[in-house]
């Protein structure tokens, strides 16, 4: 299931939902947060904007490419947007599969796409004004790695 | 016609979220991007940024793809969630 959406979201819940089937041995969950230091600056909160309709295609057809490369049974993704203050929950994944492996490389999979290809875009209040972050090379570099990997093991 | 919208920092930068711009023969995202440049010296420079990127009917595209009378064009930076 996908939610963008302002409101915030209960871990455990969220973790009660993924956990009613019993074929699932495994269950990953990440929660990405807001941090207080960003590139030196503090900061007191973040601004999350994003693209109503095309955000939630792109996760869609994340969720459905992590299925092609996995066998997982539930997949959970919300990512929130508005206003968030210091330490508060941006974004859940969560993941259930039979065996762990699976579980575990799905959900890296699903934050890392998530990060650079859906259009969300965050906007950091810090103690010096306000600042839309620039996206890290770092974050492209692991999404094309993802992408070779799994050409590579498509191929074998 | 066709509806463009800009997002985050180019929707701030340019004061606008949406236009409507009239659709031509064999229009691409290019010929968008080189119309919009021309309206003033800001808009150039925004539409001149290397890391821009655009989206047809919410599928992000390259500079090529073809525009059609009543696509979403989108104007937007690299994304920055998670």
């Amino acid at each position: 299931m996908i939610y963008v959406q302002q409101n915030d979201f209960d871990v455990a819940d969220e973790y009660q939902k993924l956990a009613t089937d019993n074929q699932d041995g495994a269950i990953v969950t990440f929660v990405g947060k807001v941090r207080d230091f960003n590139e030196g600056l503090g900061v007191q909160g973040l601004s999350l904007e994003h693209y109503p309709g095309m955000t939630e295609k792109v996760l869609q057809n994340l969720e459905t490419e992590a299925r092609e490369h996995w066998p997982l049974n539930k997949i959970t993704i919300i990512h929130r947007v508005g206003d968030l203050k210091l330490g508060e929950q941006i974004v859940f994944i969560g993941v259930t599969s039979q065996h762990r492996k699976a579980a575990f490389a799905a959900c890296e999979f699903l934050i890392d796409f998530l990060k650079t290809k859906a259009p969300f875009w965050k906007k950091e209040l810090t103690s010096q004004g306000s600042k839309w972050l620039e996206a890290k090379a770092s974050d492209n570099e692991v999404s094309q790695q993802w992408s070779k990997k799994l050409t590579n093991d498509q191929a074998n | 016609m066709i509806k463009v919208l800009f997002f985050a920092r180019l929707r701030e930068q340019l004061s606008t979220d949406s236009m409507q711009v009239p659709a031509s023969e064999n229009m691409t995202t290019e010929d968008i991007r080189q119309q919009l440049a021309k309206t003033n010296d800001l808009w150039a420079k925004v539409m001149a940024a290397d890391s821009l990127l655009v989206a047809v009917n919410q599928q992000i595209t390259d500079w090529s793809h073809s525009v059609n009378e009543g696509d979403e064009v989108a104007f937007f930076p690299p994304v920055t969630g998670g």
